[in-house]
């Protein structure tokens, strides 16, 4: 166990350093165009042409233009957005990345949880009107469009509605830190995480279903009955423990690239200033420093989550602990 | 018929039926069989004969929508059809247990061999969880495992086939059953082990006194285990009776025509197997008549308006063919098959 | 070529997989072996004997690790897929399961068709659309299916019947050797008793020369006139069939025999193997099979037994083979 442990955190650092590469070869190494410019950004002095040109060993080679760039990403931090008037850019995304975190850690709570309630219903009293009325509230839930989803529920709680009792509590558009207000958090963050998690609800719960149903004709089901348990004991001690596999798998992978950057409408609707939305600025002042720094974050986090995924895999089924 | 009162189960009529295009199609039609204390029966039939819904039903665990069981089958002068879900499931496990063909599948693959022993037993008995794994491990030695404390404590996908199906009958015996369904035990298995398998299966009577309702294809299984065999054809009895009868003096040309098909280990070796042409009909298109009818060297009018009623040929012997009942029965087998060299 | 070139020969064949964490695991280890024209041998053993494995390599659909593959004389062993394409027609399998080996959405015609599209004619040119035609006709009637069969899907057909469309298409390019891998094991009795007699039938019309890769000793008997008895990735015994099977003279083999059950009322009581056949990843030193024989001696865990004749034609790898000769040893 320890061994595979340490072998794939092996994998994790070798797989960060070549994505790491990889954006640094896709910003700065594309020939024809003069990085200076992109960092320094539109209608830059030839001055500060010049001092970013030093700063960042422009006119050196490329793997010390490397070095020199993840010096200033990982370890003086140092690295300024010349768009933004010289801000820096690691405290931005610093202080980004918990509100993100707030908003995905909710939501997934959220989808998690009802997913597997919807999903194991639906399972449980398959080919019903139950099972009917749930997947197709799922469906809805994927169709809408979060942004869209957003947008409505902002005007019914924020302006149609919000002086009635239902939606008196909700407060204005943007965040409120957890160490300042714990209520007030909770308060301005719950309905972005409801309509965050509404469209996974949906994927979710129809997969687990699916997963459940498929399993249901599995030998081991039938063996399970066979020995006499109840009905709920087979569905959740040996189907929904069997389904978890997968389900974590795909979980794995979407909270990362939420994480990573993925809420970005979400953040963009609700003006929650995490990274999605700090990105999504970037991108409308083609904020190049900024731009590289929070892609390189959400790779590190996709990559981390899939190491992490990898080893709840390893806790839930034996026959992969095995395979390593 | 023996004097015991009451057979420990005793299947009258059984019938099930799936709906299929807006009417009902029976797998299994009319299928009558006992099972006495501490004896082994044989339930032989090809693919798709019904041998397993069979058991399905009688366990209550076929859960598509839709399905009908109908007629009555007894355990110890309990009626299992229709049975509360609730009082059933209290006995399957505790009173009848089921073995499965595949033992790499019939394990939840996420969970030690011990666990998933250790539930069965805590699912029927008020027992802490040591004293259930000392059981366990207990029943593990006894079904010949070796150093079965530790093998509890392993996952399925880390034993071999024998081991599993090992694991699987400890598993099975747990509660003392009764009754042990066995749905092709030994099929996945080479047949070194199947003979490790068939030996210990043939002990339980003496030393569990289960009675066993082994389920299989292969005649040879039935020949060297049950004391009585039961033919299916098409989810309908051909002919049941005491093996050694059945075997020397098949009543039913379809018992006949499938010992006929086996090809010989020792003896002559035929120049041509003597194969029953054709396909078994699907429960779809089985015929009026005798469902045999079809492939059958002997069929005639009598044979076609409907299937032959099971009729008594000898001491325990039935056989649903008109032939004995005409006064041409089948002659005993000519091709018996030499038992050594 | 003359009638005493075998037509398959195989040369201290092995078969090696490497495994995660540097094991090896030597699903063939070292077989020889010679197939005569016109003859049908039976490779029989347990699941992870290698016998599949062996099978496959022996028609180079698996390429062998050491050793040599010979067909009709030829080294085939290392000769480029393009090199032996020519030699394909020649050398056909038949596989175990029978659904899986045929494409669902292509018609039976199409499936069969399709090696007589790719290959030459005998007269080396393409053959024409009549030929093929007529040859599918041809091919519908060896193996006993309807001509209308070929307008059809596979899934419209049963188990038996698929089995008989995959011979026909193993048939198509009139083969000289036929490897069959498990081809009844799928199969109802009933049904399988059908497929033996066609392989029967095919041979005596074709005169084709069978490797039949089983696990059912009966059915092995009823179709081969050698058998060739394997364990653990090496042949242990091998000789004229009924020799073999009645008369065995490795252990492996008398419990092999013993453990069928027959279907004879009051026949004796199978002799017992203790244990699980071992894993071929780090298989017993010495005898092979000494883990589990009931014979086993000092020296058989020591000094691994080569195969040799104990009678013209009969070979056996044991110290002490049964019958009596041991004695002499």
């Amino acid at each position: 166990m320890i061994p595979t442990l340490l072998r794939r955190l092996g994998q994790t650092l070798f797989v960060l350093f070549g994505v790491s590469v990889l954006v640094f070869a896709v910003f700065f190494a594309t020939p024809g165009a003069d990085p200076t410019a992109r960092i320094a950004g539109r209608n830059a002095s030839p001055q500060i042409m010049e001092k970013v040109r030093r700063e960042y060993g422009f006119d050196r080679a490329l793997p010390v233009q490397y070095m020199t760039m993840m010096k200033k990403l990982f370890i003086t931090r140092d690295l300024a957005s010349y768009a933004d008037r010289g801000e820096l850019v690691v405290p931005q995304i610093e202080q980004a990345a918990p509100v993100t975190a707030c908003l995905v850690c909710g939501a997934a709570f959220i989808w998690v949880s009802a997913s597997i309630i919807m999903g194991t219903l639906a399972a449980a009293f398959r080919d019903t009107w139950v099972d009917r009325t749930l997947m197709l509230a799922g469906l809805v839930g994927i169709s809408i469009p979060v942004f869209w989803l957003g947008q409505v529920t902002n005007l019914i709680t924020q302006s149609r509605y919000h002086d009635t009792w239902l939606f008196s509590w909700v407060p204005g558009l943007g965040y409120v830190p957890f160490s300042e207000d714990p209520g007030g958090w909770f308060r301005a963050l719950v309905i972005p995480w409801v309509v965050l998690a509404v469209m996974f609800i949906g994927i979710y719960s129809r997969v687990l279903r699916a997963d459940l149903v498929a399993l249901a004709g599995e030998d081991f089901m039938r063996t399970a009955r066979a020995k006499g348990l109840s009905p709920t004991r087979v569905m959740l001690r040996h189907g929904l423990r069997t389904a978890l596999v997968t389900f974590v798998s795909l979980f794995g992978l979407d909270f990362a690239q939420l994480v990573g950057g993925g809420a970005l409408l979400t953040e963009v609707v609700f003006g929650l200033p995490g990274v999605g939305r700090l990105t999504y600025r970037a991108l409308t002042n083609l904020d190049l420093p900024v731009i590289m720094a929070t892609v390189m974050y959400s790779a590190i986090f996709v990559v981390v989550a899939n190491a992490v995924v990898d080893m709840v895999y390893l806790l839930l089924d034996p026959r992969v602990r095995d395979a390593r | 018929m023996p004097a015991d009162p009451m057979p420990l189960l005793d299947v009258r009529n059984l019938c099930v039926s799936v709906p299929a295009n807006g009417g009902m199609i029976r797998l299994v039609e009319n299928v009558s069989f006992c099972v006495d204390e501490a004896e082994i029966v044989g339930l032989v039939g090809e693919s798709g004969s019904g041998k397993s819904v069979t058991a399905m039903a009688l366990m209550g665990l076929i859960d598509s929508p839709g399905v009908q069981v109908r007629g009555s089958a007894r355990f110890r002068g309990q009626e299992l059809v229709g049975m509360a879900p609730r009082a059933l499931r209290a006995l399957r496990g505790r009173d009848i247990a089921m073995i499965f063909q595949d033992p790499m599948t019939a394990f939840t693959p996420v969970y030690t061999i011990g666990w998933q022993i250790d539930e069965q037993i805590r699912a029927h008995e008020r027992l802490s969880r040591r004293a259930a794994r000392a059981r366990t491990v207990q029943l593990l030695a006894e079904m010949g495992v070796p150093d079965p404390a530790r093998t509890a404590q392993r996952y399925p996908h880390q034993l071999s086939g024998g081991l599993r199906q090992r694991a699987m009958i400890a598993m099975a015996l747990s509660c003392n059953p009764t009754l042990l369904i066995a749905d092709e035990p030994t099929t996945a298995l080479d047949v070194t082990v199947q003979a490790q398998i068939l030996e210990l299966l043939r002990g339980l009577r003496h030393s569990h006194g289960s009675s066993v309702l082994l389920i299989t294809h292969d005649m040879g299984v039935v020949a060297q285990t049950c004391a009585r065999t039961l033919v299916l054809y098409s989810g309908r009895m051909a002919e049941s009776g005491p093996t050694a009868t059945l075997f020397a003096r098949p009543a039913h040309p379809y018992t006949a025509a499938l010992l006929d098909s086996i090809p010989p280990l020792y003896g002559p070796r035929p120049h041509r197997l003597p194969a029953i042409a054709g396909l078994p009909p699907t429960p779809r298109e089985r015929p009026a008549g005798c469902a045999f009818g079809p492939r059958c060297a002997h069929v005639h009018a009598t044979c076609l308006p409907a299937p032959p009623a099971l009729a008594s040929i000898g001491p325990g012997q039935q056989a649903a063919c008109v032939l004995p009942a005409e006064g041409t029965p089948l002659p005993p087998r000519a091709t018996a098959q030499a038992t050594q060299p | 070529m003359t009638p005493f070139t075998p037509v398959l020969e195989l040369r201290d064949v092995r078969k090696t997989y490497r495994l995660p964490r540097g094991q090896k695991l030597k699903a063939v280890d070292g077989i020889s072996l010679r197939v005569m024209p016109g003859e049908m041998l039976g490779l029989v053993g347990e699941s992870g004997c290698g016998k599949s494995t062996l099978g496959r390599c022996m028609l180079r659909l698996d390429d062998v690790s050491s050793g040599q593959v010979l067909f009709e004389g030829r080294d085939i062993t290392t000769l480029s897929e393009r090199k032996l394409r020519p030699l394909r027609p020649g050398m056909q399998m038949v596989f175990q399961n029978s659904t899986a080996a045929l494409n669902p959405r292509r018609r039976v015609g199409d499936l069969l068709a399709e090696p007589l599209r790719v290959h030459p004619g005998p007269d080396g040119r393409r053959r024409t659309a009549a030929t093929i035609t007529a040859r599918l006709h041809e091919l519908m009637a060896l193996v006993g299916l309807p001509a209308s069969a070929l307008a059809r899907y596979p899934h419209a057909f049963s188990g038996g019947q698929r089995q008989r469309i995959n011979i026909a298409r193993a048939l198509a390019l009139s083969p000289r050797l036929v490897v069959a891998d498990e081809p009844v094991s799928a199969l109802d009795v009933s049904v399988q008793a059908q497929i033996v007699n066609l392989f029967a039938d095919l041979r005596a019309r074709l005169g084709l020369t069978y490797v039949f890769v089983a696990h059912d000793l009966a059915v092995v008997r009823q179709i081969s006139t050698r058998v060739a008895v394997m364990y653990l990735g090496a042949i242990v015994e091998c000789g004229e069939t009924d020799a073999v099977l009645h008369a065995p003279a490795h252990p492996y083999t008398a419990a092999l025999t013993a453990a069928v059950p027959r279907p004879v009322v009051g026949a004796a009581p199978a002799m017992l193997l203790r244990g699980d056949v071992p894993s071929p990843v780090n298989r017993p030193a010495g005898c092979r099979f000494h883990t589990r024989c009931p014979q086993a001696q000092v020296r058989c865990g020591v000094e691994e037994p080569l195969l040799r004749a104990i009678r013209p034609g009969h070979e056996v790898a044991c110290h002490y083979p049964l019958g009596g000769e041991h004695r002499k040893v």
